[in-house]
């Protein structure tokens, strides 16, 4: 039974086998990150991301308000955008994560990329809407912590205290991009919600701990800047970067960022899709 | 207008799609039939792009599916209902969809009226919708672009019988209009009726096709036989000439009820039911019996 089956008359008028595309525009990149955008929040899950993340910065402000109120010592810009990078570095890499394993892990992509057969185009198409959500997302926090910083000053009748360099409002853009990026990147790698969390969350607070204790050996002293990429990151918030300093971070972040991107995105382009 | 070409997907050692060739005809609507895991959801994920097949490709009208730009509004495709984000709405799942497409939201309205789901249903989350409900949400997904093709993966699975009936004259008059459509069961009487042309899959070989008239046509020297001595039977059967195999409680010949009698009266022997093994029903169980698959799983998923 090898015959291709054609012995199916073509319906009276004539019926044409070629599809005619010259009709139908691509689907353009601008209008897939304006969707994805919209993919964001338009789930009670999306939605909820990033009003308790908002809630919780707040509350962290508010909180450093208070004790600087009791104990009378005002806190400058800087100590309030310290306070709001803390939740901030655990929301933004989730972010990353969900936009790309909500797809698999609720079978969306089932849909997603039927419409979207270039999965690379979709999923650079994730990334710039993750990136614009972060970029939001710090100068929220920014907003929030300055005015966090003039009500401290206001309650100790002393001039607002701001107490950082201008170069640190780049460090803490790049800092929290790099978090996205890297939970974006353990997104891809393993497809599914839960694992790229939990391992996101072993990496950022388990890891840094045994770096820690090694350190107690001499040859990993030597190598540890070279493969940290959670201590090579700190400078960059202080924005005290030597050329050493970019050199730990770049080569680091091949290893945990750029690594696990590439490996991620080539798993994602041959998947089988279910 | 859809052309399967020496399709092959092998996993390991198991080969769900075994070297399928066929094609669908624009204004034809064509029935894919199989007992589960004969390899049908995997020929249509190769043809929509989301499986590499090992071997051999799929064009629909002279493209490949990955060469289509914006592919919602050439080919609708339904595969599994099931799989939408739990959490959004149906209104919000059409929505995305109608954007994707770069059509204006109304179409999600349209296609909302046109499957039958209601204001109140079509703001729920998909979360709490029926199978049936779920099944409207894909067809409409899947027709939101006016696609002159369409591939629908068990598209009647969770309707009731009014919905059944209601998707029937959908997708013939889609036909009628000259839109190609694919669509597969498990299930023969679902197809049977709607389909012009119908292939029978079995463990990923094509093993019959044709209209419903051809497929009864080469079906109908044949006859279902039971009688008190059926070893007996068989024997004067086959020495008659005739196909013999065993089929149920009795036996299937390759020979018309009458012959069948005759030589059962030839040789005394005493029939307790003797009919002609027509219908579609009998044809498909039998084309699919030897390939069904019993106690393996997972090959359809």
């Amino acid at each position: 039974m090898t015959d291709l089956n054609y012995a199916a008359p073509a319906p009276a008028g004539g019926g044409n086998f070629s599809l005619d595309v010259s009709g139908v525009q691509p689907i353009p990149f601008t209008r897939l990150v304006r969707l994805e955008l919209r993919k964001m929040v338009d789930t009670r899950a999306g939605l909820w991301l990033m009003i308790s993340t908002a809630l919780i910065c707040l509350a962290v402000v508010v909180i450093a308000l208070l004790v600087g109120w009791r104990t009378h010592s005002q806190l400058s810009f800087d100590n309030f955008m310290f306070a709001v990078s803390i939740p901030m570095s655990i929301f933004l890499p989730v972010l990353g994560i969900m936009a790309v394993t909500a797809e698999f892990t609720q079978r969306t992509a089932l849909v997603s990329f039927t419409q979207t057969p270039s999965r690379m185009r979709l999923i650079w198409a994730k990334f710039a809407a993750s990136v614009c959500v972060a970029l939001v997302a710090v100068a929220l926090g920014m907003v929030i912590a300055a005015a966090s910083a003039i009500v401290s000053g206001w309650i100790a009748g002393d001039p607002t205290e701001w107490g950082f360099r201008s170069g640190q409002i780049l460090g803490y853009f790049l800092g929290d991009l790099l978090a996205m990026a890297t939970g974006f990147a353990f997104g891809t790698l393993f497809i599914n919600t839960a694992v790229s969390i939990v391992l996101y969350f072993v990496y950022i607070f388990v890891l840094p701990p045994i770096f820690g204790l090694a350190m107690m050996l001499e040859w990993f002293r030597k190598l540890s800047p070279w493969i940290d990429f959670n201590s090579a990151q700190l400078p960059l918030l202080q924005w005290q970067m030597s050329g050493s300093d970019w050199a730990h971070l770049a080569v680091s972040g091949s290893i945990w960022l750029l690594l696990p991107l590439v490996l991620g995105m080539w798993r994602v382009s041959r998947a089988e899709i279910k | 207008m859809i052309e399967v070409k020496s399709l092959t997907k092998r996993y390991g050692s198991f080969v769900a799609v075994d070297d399928v060739s066929f094609g669908c005809a624009p204004g034809r609507v064509t029935g894919f039939l199989g007992p589960n895991g004969a390899g049908k959801t995997t020929t249509m994920r190769v043809m929509t792009g989301l499986t590499t097949p090992s071997a051999g490709e799929v064009l629909i009208g002279g493209h490949r599916f990955a060469d289509l730009p914006n592919p919602g509004r050439l080919v609708g495709v339904l595969l599994d209902a099931s799989a939408q984000h739990a959490g959004r709405t149906g209104r919000e799942v059409l929505t995305l969809s109608a954007l994707t497409m770069g059509l204006p939201k109304s179409r999600a309205e349209e296609m909302l009226e046109l499957v039958g789901l209601e204001p109140s249903e079509a703001k729920r989350r998909v979360r709490n919708y029926s199978l049936g409900m779920r099944q409207r949400l894909g067809i409409a997904n899947a027709l939101m672009g006016d696609p002159s093709v369409l591939i629908l993966d068990e598209p009647a699975n969770g309707l009731d019988p009014a919905g059944i009936r209601w998707m029937r004259g959908l997708l013939k008059g889609y036909a009628d209009r000259g839109g190609t459509v694919l669509l597969s069961s498990h299930l023969l009487h679902e197809v049977e009726q709607i389909a012009d042309e119908m292939l029978l899959i079995g463990r990923g070989k094509i093993v019959a096709r044709g209209t419903k008239e051809e497929l009864l046509a080469r079906n109908n020297h044949s006859a279902l036989v039971t009688s008190t001595d059926n070893n007996r039977l068989a024997k004067v059967l086959g020495a008659a000439g005739h196909s013999v195999v065993a089929s149920g409680q009795g036996l299937r010949v390759g020979a018309t009820p009458l012959q069948v009698g005759e030589v059962a009266a030839h040789h005394q022997l005493v029939l307790t039911d003797l009919r002609p093994a027509d219908g579609l029903e009998s044809l498909f169980l039998d084309l699919t019996a030897s390939t069904a698959r019993e106690g393996v799983e997972g090959a359809d998923r």
